[in-house]
């Protein structure tokens, strides 16, 4: 592009002439501009953005064998979020095939949760997904609720549903916060994590335990919500919305985020439903689908909010519905504070849970009950079934069988995590290896979830 | 263990069931604690799972394995658990897979996302997949020997190898 010589004369000082534009200095100016190659490679350019990914693509037998390269990407790798590898085919820069390769952390949680009682189960399902506990907790509770048949009083309905919320937030503070990190928005780690220290400290003071609760248990909840819970609440609710805002902040309109999440990592509706992607990635992709909305558990549909979606499905759009589900799980919450009912938290059935401590002490029967439930556990019909929630990450399934005795037959977890992560070859197809890590960052797996 | 013995059926007249069985004539629909499921002999597997995705069942949500040793005639279940986004309805499939030969149709080609899940399932209690193009164990490593779901399959019946300790006598 010909810069017009007649527009340097007002800055043209030392005479009375205009300079002389010569073949050098055209050149020069075209090179700082960066113009000059930009007309034939947006094809290019395009295509190893991401923001569109060729589907088709035939394997181009002339390429040189020494431009193809295998990489490994971890076990151990500080972007990989936990021990996965990434079996990653490069043709240059751009990522031709990926194979995800897990089982690093497998711990054989399903054969354990054989081994004990379905009351002790919590403490073995609690430790898979370790950001959200709470909801792994909740949908083993409603597994074993439902072959069981029991009633769940309101008020340790309201409170499953006021922690699994605060868990919704904490786990999503941690997924934008590490998604800064590994695009290099440092800040946003630390202000994410600040954050979730406040509700990870309500956490303890509630359940004793800042991951790993067991609090949820099947029959209701282990203990009422602490003194003064509403203040510890009120506080959560008033300081992360004002946090939130320095996230906007710092990301929402930052050019450098936006380059690198917009259009990056696109997956499409269709996609995600044939590999079984859900939560914050399918509603990305524009689907309204949230089991709290369609297939309701614990009373969640006593609550207003609403289902946020994107419409690219790409990095940046999961990022924005994860803020946008921030903000509907405070409203949440501070419609349970609001209508917080009185009683009992955890059922009167007496086949679950054991005699009140007062009890204990007047009658033998009674000590004879609690010491049962304890030792034996309580027995479950025969029996299986199936119950999912929204979880954090998605779909978390339950497939609970019984056969009658006072420990599962079989449970399986359907993992969120398992099932999206199945997702990050087509994500990934045909884009630059510097978005891998945008990837598997936004996709947010937990490992421990993962291999279970 | 019969899931027939539950609580009622969930939804009087269903026709997306009563057609379901009509395309597959081996498929017996039930219920089970309210849930609707539909029992097929492991040959006609792939078949009802291609019929039931036209019938808007388009995510496959969840596959895996019951060992019923020593409680059934016929010891494993493979459990197919299937999502319709667009009706937001659930159907489980259950398919009883012989020890001698447990063998089902995979169904990958059906549903993509059954991959990594019949991958699981394959490498915990052994069932093979025909069909399945990488059938290679996921969780375990590579050379893991048996299939550590089964229920013979102790808790303890592999030696680990730990660091060297002094010996207590």
């Amino acid at each position: 592009m010909m810069a017009e010589p007649t527009a340097t004369t007002d800055i043209w000082v030392s005479g009375t002439e205009a300079p002389e534009v010569s073949e050098w200095m055209v050149a020069g100016t075209d090179e700082g501009a960066q113009e000059m190659e930009r007309d034939e490679t947006v094809e290019r350019s395009v295509e190893q953005r991401g923001s569109r990914v060729v589907d088709d693509w035939v394997v181009d037998d002339t390429v040189d064998d020494d431009e193809r390269m295998i990489v490994n990407m971890g076990p151990q790798h500080p972007s990989t979020h936990g021990v996965l590898r990434l079996n990653i085919e490069l043709e240059g820069e751009i990522v031709r095939r990926v194979k995800p390769i897990i089982g690093y952390l497998h711990t054989g949680m399903e054969k354990t949760a054989e081994t004990l009682t379905f009351l002790q189960g919590g403490t073995n399902v609690t430790r898979m997904d370790y950001l959200a506990p709470l909801h792994n907790e909740l949908c083993y509770s409603l597994a074993t609720e439902k072959l069981l048949g029991v009633e769940i009083p309101p008020r340790a309905q309201a409170i499953r549903i006021l922690m699994t919320e605060l868990n919704r937030v904490s786990s999503h503070l941690v997924a934008t916060a590490t998604n800064g990190m590994d695009i290099g928005a440092l800040s946003m780690m630390m202000y994410g994590f600040r954050e979730r220290e406040l509700i990870l400290a309500f956490f303890e003071k509630t359940t004793g335990l800042r991951m790993n609760h067991n609090y949820i248990r099947p029959g209701g909840v282990a203990a009422d919500l602490p003194d003064g819970w509403e203040e510890d609440v009120a506080e959560i609710l008033e300081r992360i919305p004002l946090a939130m805002r320095d996230y906007e902040d710092l990301l929402k309109e930052n050019p450098i985020w936006l380059g690198r999440t917009r259009g990056v990592g696109i997956i499409t509706v269709d996609e995600c439903l044939a590999y079984g992607v859900t939560g914050p990635t399918l509603r990305a992709a524009g689907v309204p689908w949230d089991l709290r909305k369609s297939q309701p558990y614990s009373g969640i549909e006593a609550y207003e909010f609403d289902v946020v979606t994107g419409s690219r499905g790409d990095v940046y759009d999961r990022y924005r519905v994860r803020i946008g589900e921030m903000h509907q799980s405070l409203r949440i919450i501070e419609q349970v504070v609001d209508t917080m009912p009185r009683g009992d938290y955890k059922t009167a059935d007496r086949k679950v849970s054991p005699p009140p401590r007062q009890r204990i002490d007047e009658s033998m029967e009674a000590l004879i009950h609690h010491f049962k439930i304890y030792t034996e556990g309580f027995k479950v019909p025969a029996g299986e079934t199936y119950v999912a929630i929204e979880a954090p990450r998605g779909e978390l399934g339950c497939y609970l069988v019984s056969d009658g005795s006072g420990a599962p037959l079989r449970m399986h977890t359907r993992a969120p995590s398992f099932s999206n992560l199945q997702a990050l070859p087509i994500m990934m197809a045909d884009s630059l290896v510097a978005d891998t890590v945008a990837c598997i960052a936004s996709l947010d797996p937990v490992m421990g979830d993962v291999d279970r | 263990m019969s899931g027939d013995s539950s609580p009622g059926p969930p939804a009087a007249a269903d026709e997306v069931l009563a057609s379901l069985s009509e395309a597959v004539p081996s498929a017996e629909a039930g219920h089970s604690v309210g849930d609707h499921v539909i029992r097929v002999p492991a040959e006609d597997l792939a078949r009802l799972a291609g019929a039931a995705r036209d019938h808007g069942f388009e995510m496959c949500s969840d596959i895996t394995v019951v060992d019923y040793l020593g409680k059934r005639r016929v010891r494993f279940e493979v459990v197919v658990n299937l999502l319709s986004v667009r009706h937001n309805r659930r159907l489980r499939i259950l398919v009883p897979v012989p020890e001698g030969d447990p063998e089902v149709p995979s169904l990958v080609p059906v549903y993509p996302g059954a991959n990594f899940l019949e991958r699981e399932a394959y490498d915990m209690f052994g069932i093979r997949f025909a069909g399945h193009p990488d059938l290679t164990r996921i969780l375990m490593p590579d050379d893991w020997m048996g299939h550590p779901l089964r229920r013979d399959f102790e808790v303890g019946a592999v030696p680990v190898q730990f660091k060297a300790s002094p010996r207590v006598t």
